[in-house]
């Protein structure tokens, strides 16, 4: 009985000193994100005395003050936001080019790839077996091999330097073809057997009973893709040459030492829409994730 | 059903048997949906157009373009017309300086950083199995920064470790010295602090769903034996475990290997030479349009990738062998 108790004692002990842990390791996870938003609505002024040595100095030079790490600011202020969205549109214009270039890979790589994934599920011969496996390949390369490949078409076929350059191989990335085909072939065939003897035909099939019960599957890949392509930054600096086109995620970093405070506001303003996606669809996004969690299944 | 599948597959017979018998029900399966020739060269081209929008693009950009990428890599450059050097690109390669470092950078960022994703992610799922309150929070909360774009927390990022950054107010009032963080051998270490705040909660997510599908009996019955935490983990939880550490190794490393976004983003295009990655080497090469080095380079990094999975998927296999048999 005695035991018992003590077992139980320790047990809360243990839960106790993990629950301490996460939260430990929690702020450390919210504290950049958190950070950047309340900054972002600190005045100009404010930001310079904060943060003024970090980014005026160059490194190595005579250190006359530190910087001060704040989260809540003194005086909430708008201005920041106004500055960088209202007054000086070329903060706007990159958020455009990152809206322009994200939005279609994610609405055409979902279409491409859930055609392929329907093809991959319903027909399963060796040809198409080989292909998949080389699908899974091509998936796993990093940029450092792909981009080789992207930029000689782009310049072949005269695409270079447009969004096109980025876009049209976006389209085709491996990616949701894998995970779409994974999800697919979880669907029951006696579904797509039924639907046939119905008289469905194949094109009804696949929009009639195959996209329907994966509708969580698309949302979640289409969550995935939006943010590996809103993070971008080496397809954009290798295929873009112009400045004008470049997106928000590759403008942020050229921000110069006077704007600080707008910097922190555009930041907030670019991670904006992937947080809200977060927000909205995050258990879509774990089951993606979920499901993503095994090559060879 | 999804549940129901994944017991199945556990108790099958043994890879090699449950090969076969998934082959005879494809061939099964296509004999049922198919009869006829005529019928089956129909089906053959109505999964082809099903497949070629996909297909075509990815020959297009990837697998076309890749047989040229092949051709660069074994001709002259300066040459007029072609010339078959062989491998001498190659070894014009591995002598250049510039692709030394930044190979050795890459290969130990990621030697450094992927088992240290593993491992705490797998600390961190084991942590939020256990019971402890609010458990969706905190899984929310380590999967937050996947959403947050690098190019927002860069700043951030600079005012800890910049010079006369916070960490080095922190380190001087408790009596260390200033520490150069971004300019100096440390700021691999920054950088793979931000791969793991950055990776953690996706790795995390994949473990928890891996430890959730290990069969509850199995536990059961071993505390019953009266099995202590640690064998458990080691003996039932890391077998089940090991397609999964399988496949968030491999992810981690891609991942690494997209640490240029970071480092560029914090540093620039010429960071510290500790920070000096493939991808800005590429970069350099793109710039000066050196095919030849390019297309030699993205062939040994493929070479690398496929021997390095390849490596990988054999030691799962051996390691998680008794429990898929």
């Amino acid at each position: 009985m005695k035991k018992k108790r003590i077992r139980k004692k320790q047990k809360y002990f243990s839960r106790g000193v993990m629950f301490l842990i996460c939260a430990i390791f929690a702020v450390l996870f919210l504290a950049p994100t958190v950070l950047t938003i309340t900054n972002s609505f600190m005045t100009e002024s404010e930001i310079n005395s904060n943060y003024g040595m970090v980014f005026s100095t160059t490194t190595g030079g005579y250190v006359s003050e530190h910087v001060n790490l704040k989260f809540i600011p003194d005086k909430v202020t708008f201005s920041q936001y106004i500055t960088g969205l209202v007054r000086s549109p070329e903060y706007l214009m990159k958020f455009w080019n990152s809206v322009i270039l994200t939005v279609p890979i994610v609405f055409l790589q979902v279409a491409v790839a859930s055609v392929a994934a329907y093809s991959f599920t319903r027909w399963r011969g060796k040809i198409r077996s080989g292909i998949f496996f080389f699908y899974v390949i091509l998936m796993l390369m990093p940029y450092q091999v792909t981009l080789v490949p992207n930029y000689l078409v782009a310049e072949r076929l005269g695409i270079l330097n447009t969004r096109w350059s980025i876009i049209l191989p976006g389209m085709f990335a491996p990616f949701s073809v894998f995970l779409l085909t994974k999800y697919m072939r979880r669907i029951p065939y006696a579904l797509i057997e039924a639907a046939k003897i119905d008289g469905c035909g194949e094109w009804q099939t696949f929009t009639k009973i195959c996209l329907p019960q994966c509708r969580a599957a698309l949302c979640s890949i289409a969550i995935l893709v939006f943010i590996d392509y809103w993070n971008m930054v080496e397809q954009p600096l290798v295929l873009l040459n112009d400045a004008e086109m470049q997106p928000l995620s590759v403008y942020l970093s050229t921000i110069n030492s006077g704007e600080i405070g707008l910097a922190f506001a555009m930041a907030t303003v670019y991670m904006f829409p992937s947080l809200l996606i977060f927000l909205a669809g995050e258990n879509y996004l774990m089951e993606g994730i979920t499901h993503s969690g095994s090559i060879k299944g | 059903m999804r549940s129901r599948t994944k017991t199945t597959e556990k108790l099958s017979p043994g890879p090699k048997r449950e090969k076969r018998a998934k082959r005879k029900a494809g061939k099964r399966e296509r004999f049922k949906s198919v009869t006829g020739r005529r019928e089956r060269t129909k089906d053959f081209l109505r999964s082809l157009c099903f497949l070629s929008p996909s297909f075509l693009g990815v020959c297009l950009f990837f697998i076309v373009p890749f047989v040229v990428v092949v051709k660069y890599a074994v001709t002259d450059s300066s040459a007029a017309d072609a010339v078959f050097v062989g491998i001498d690109n190659f070894k014009k390669l591995m002598a250049n300086a510039a692709f030394k470092l930044a190979a050795k950078n890459t290969l130990t960022f990621s030697a450094l950083a992927v088992p240290l994703s593993v491992v705490l992610a797998i600390v961190l799922a084991l942590m939020l199995e256990s019971r402890i309150p609010m458990k969706s929070a905190f899984r929310s909360f380590f999967l937050s920064p996947m959403m947050v774009p690098v190019a927002s927390i860069v700043l951030i990022w600079q005012v800890l470790f910049n010079f006369n950054g916070s960490f080095n107010v922190l380190i001087e009032a408790t009596g260390g010295k200033a520490i150069d963080w971004l300019n100096s051998d440390y700021a691999q270490l920054v950088v793979i602090l931000l791969f793991l705040w950055k990776n953690l909660g996706y790795n995390m997510i994949l473990f928890m769903s891996g430890l959730h599908n290990i069969p509850k009996e199995l536990l059961e019955y071993a505390d019953v034996e009266g099995a202590s935490e640690w064998y458990k983990f080691w003996a039932i939880k890391l077998r089940y475990l090991s397609p999964t550490v399988l496949f968030v190794t491999i992810l981690s490393l891609i991942n690494s290997f997209k640490i240029f976004r970071e480092v560029y983003l914090l540093a620039g295009n010429y960071p510290y030479q500790g920070l000096y990655t493939l991808q800005h080497f590429m970069n350099n090469m793109f710039n000066s349009l050196d095919y030849q080095k390019l297309s030699a380079a993205a062939i040994i990094m493929a070479l690398v990738m496929i021997v390095l999975i390849a490596l990988l998927f054999i030691i799962e296999n051996w390691f998680g062998k008794d429990v898929e048999g």
